[in-house]
């Protein structure tokens, strides 16, 4: 899935930029540096936004087209923070063959975002995941720790509703 | 120190090579030729596509003999129907995601992707997407990008990275999503770009091409209220020839002046001439702060895609910078003023076309600190060598049967000083012989220098000149110009005078010059063979010293003053600002 470039602006604090300051001297001139340096900083920003590549890709002396290369490489990064109301729509088989990609398509037409991305005001993010064991109440979503089963695409806006 | 030897057999062919060559060069110096893609000499050496694979006895699978280095003993197999079927499938497999408009194609008959394709014998492609639809990313003013048509060889980006040390392009995403995108899909318009054009003549395929200006160029030429005046660059002459099948290093100069005429421009003049000009104000210049303690070292400013590198990278040293506008512009400058003036045109009805062996100058005549007062862009187009062949084939023009044609006296007559401009340490090389001649008074005997000359990627000399000691350097290729800088910040480099072009070999090897397949690149010096061409004419010519030139002698006398002086500074200088990397404020 490409990444989408996030929507929601920076707001980096200066002690999150100061503990990645300390990663990038603690890592600067060893092969292989941009790895570990993007995992500590998505652990400090809980993701990678366009100022934080800038800051690893200065720090270490690289392209920012290689810190960008291998962020958008590895699944286990985002360029997105996650919102305050996280949904995981499962895209595993069961739920797939029940459905689950006309609710995806539901979920993506109410809130105007794709799989990976947040929403402008920060409010909730989107993703698809695999199976997360609830194979008997496909398709699923979760929001958060609440969980929605066996769901049709007409049920989503109700339940997008309830959250605030 | 010798290098260690390694024998080995290639088709049952015995070879003998140094340690670490590898098995395609190690087969190609015993004339095998071993078909490739992604390999590109010194710059592209991943073993990415796997066209060149070969059999190695003992090994488990085919080997990508583009990095595989020969060892003692080792028998290898190049041209084994295992070998044959497995570059095919690999081939089909590649093409199965190009979209392939061949015959309407920017590359069409040079193209490495098509010829590989012939030459593994592919007749038919059994997965074709045929649905695929251009990709295309034309933002910047020097480059269009499909990647409909990429092949995910990475010589672009490393070209880009290694040699250019710009890294503004690299892989984005993985798997089948994977394509060759600026950091964040941004536009190249919006990186820091110095659309050098290095990755267009890397690229095996038409998924890069120059912005084609020649429909513009048409246009002018059809409209007969405008009088077209157009201007080579001096590397022009030795490498057009190249698109007509001549041999690399055939000096054309005669026949492109004849070419030009018959496509109706109005004047032909010659960019040599305000190359000499250049000479007369750098040189000037360079006096000037040698003797009042300006800032030293003082490096040139031909080259755009240095500029903007500078502008973007470097900004502490742009007080360096020589104030001379490149030789591209000073011949707009001068032809929208001196020659308006004289020939009695409003300078708003002349359309100035230049033909560069580089893309940045695409970039550069947009440049709005490069505006005259009057109102006016000094060059209005700047197409490339490889246009300017466009132009040619499509007027009918049978280039190799031209006479030779005489440029148009007036802006036209040029120097050996102002030819080797096309090759990196030219334009070094050219200032002394003004600058040596000014300072010691007398005649520089012999006249070359030796030093600045050739493809070392950077070039140091020391000259004694009325007393004082004048260090110079020419480097080529960015990522020698940032080793430059970074010695000259830190001391470890000491110079009076700096010439740097942003292409590795200068000009003779610009983005926008004819593109050489990889198997001529990798294996001919091409830049090499394109200089020699410039420093024969240079040889050949009666005057080799742009002071003596009785063109710009006589526009100083009528027109400018003297070099340095008021006029010349407000038609034939400017200054450079900084610019920003990043176009997110970055607040680190």
């Amino acid at each position: 899935m490409p990444n989408v470039k996030t929507v929601v602006p920076y707001n980096g604090t200066p002690e999150q930029e100061a503990r990645l300051r300390a990663v990038i001297a603690e890592h600067k001139g060893q092969p292989g540096a941009t790895m570990p340096v993007l995992q500590a900083a998505q652990e400090i920003f809980g993701y990678l936004p366009e100022e934080v590549q800038i800051m690893v890709a200065e720090g270490l002396e690289i392209p920012l087209s290689e810190v960008y290369g291998v962020a958008s490489f590895y699944a286990q990064f985002t360029l997105n923070p996650k919102g305050k109301y996280q949904i995981s729509l499962c895209l595993g088989t069961a739920c797939y063959v029940k459905g689950a990609s006309d609710v995806l398509e539901a979920v993506q037409q109410r809130l105007g975002i794709k799989p990976g991305s947040i929403t402008p005001d920060g409010k909730f993010s989107l993703d698809a995941c695999r199976c997360i064991g609830a194979c008997g109440l496909a398709p699923v979503m979760m929001i958060n720790n609440d969980v929605y089963g066996r769901l049709t695409p007409d049920q989503v806006g109700a339940i997008l509703d309830r959250y605030e | 120190m010798d290098k260690k030897m390694v024998t080995l057999k290639i088709n049952d062919i015995s070879v003998t090579v140094p340690e670490g060559t590898t098995v395609l060069e190690a087969a190609r110096s015993a004339g095998i030729k071993i078909p490739s893609l992604c390999y590109l000499k010194d710059i592209n050496e991943i073993g990415a596509c796997r066209i060149c694979v070969v059999e190695v006895k003992g090994a488990k699978s085919l080997v990508a003999s583009c990095v595989y280095p020969v060892s003692e003993g080792m028998e290898v197999r190049t041209n084994t129907e295992r070998v044959r079927h497995s570059r095919q499938l690999t081939l089909e497999l590649i093409l199965s995601n190009h979209r392939m408009d061949c015959l309407t194609c920017a590359r069409n008959a040079h193209c490495e992707l098509r010829e590989l394709a012939a030459e593994l014998g592919i007749d038919a492609v059994r997965y074709a997407n045929d649905e695929l639809l251009p990709r295309i990313e034309d933002s910047a003013p020097h480059l269009v990008r499909d990647n409909s048509k990429c092949v995910l060889c990475r010589r672009c980006v490393s070209v880009c990275r290694a040699t250019q040390e710009v890294g503004v392009i690299g892989c984005n995403d993985r798997g089948f999503a994977t394509h060759i995108g600026c950091a964040f899909d941004r536009d190249l318009s919006e990186v820091d770009c110095v659309s050098c054009g290095q990755c267009i003549v890397a690229c095996p395929t038409g998924a890069l091409s120059e912005k084609d200006d020649t429909g513009k160029v048409w246009a002018a030429l059809n409209d007969p209220t405008k009088h077209v005046v157009v201007g080579p660059a001096p590397s022009v002459r030795v490498t057009l020839g190249e698109c007509f099948k001549m041999p690399i290093g055939t000096n054309v100069e005669g026949k492109m002046v004849t070419a030009l005429r018959r496509l109706g421009f109005d004047k032909v003049f010659d960019v040599n001439n305000a190359a000499d000009f250049t000479i007369m104000e750098e040189g000037t210049e360079f006096l000037q702060r040698l003797k009042e303690g300006g800032a030293l070292p003082m490096i040139t400013s031909c080259s755009p895609g240095w500029i903007r590198y500078c502008e973007q990278h470097h900004p502490d040293m742009l007080p360096n910078l020589s104030t001379c506008k490149s030789p591209q512009q000073m011949f707009g400058a001068l032809v929208k003023s001196y020659y308006a003036e004289k020939a009695g045109i409003d300078p708003k009805d002349i359309v100035v076309v230049s033909v560069m062996p580089c893309t940045a100058k695409k970039y550069e005549v947009q440049r709005e600190e490069q505006r005259m007062a009057n109102g006016c862009m000094p060059v209005d187009i700047s197409i490339t060598t490889r246009e300017l062949s466009r132009m040619i084939q499509r007027s009918g023009i049978l280039f190799d049967h031209l006479p030779d044609g005489q440029f148009d006296p007036m802006l036209g007559l040029s120097t050996g000083a102002a030819v080797i401009f096309g090759a990196s340490g030219g334009v070094m090389e050219a200032a002394l012989r003004t600058v040596v001649e000014i300072l010691t008074g007398g005649e520089m005997k012999p006249l070359e220098f030796h030093e600045v000359r050739g493809m070392k990627g950077i070039k140091e000399a020391e000259y004694q000149l009325a007393g004082r000691t004048v260090r110079v350097c020419a480097a080529s290729g960015l990522h020698n110009a940032k080793a430059v800088l970074d010695g000259v910040k830190n001391g470890t480099m000491q110079y009076d005078f700096i010439e740097f072009m942003a292409c590795p070999g200068g000009c003779i090897n610009g983005g926008g010059q004819p593109i050489q397949p990889a198997d001529v690149r990798s294996f001919t010096d091409v830049p090499a063979l394109r200089a020699a061409a410039l420093y024969k004419q240079d040889e050949g010519m009666p005057i080799r010293k742009s002071h003596e030139n009785p063109v710009v002698q006589a526009v100083y006398k009528d027109y400018l003053g003297e070099p340095g002086s008021h006029k010349a500074h407000e038609l034939l200088h400017c200054t450079y600002v900084p610019q920003k990397r990043y176009r997110t404020e970055n607040k680190f």
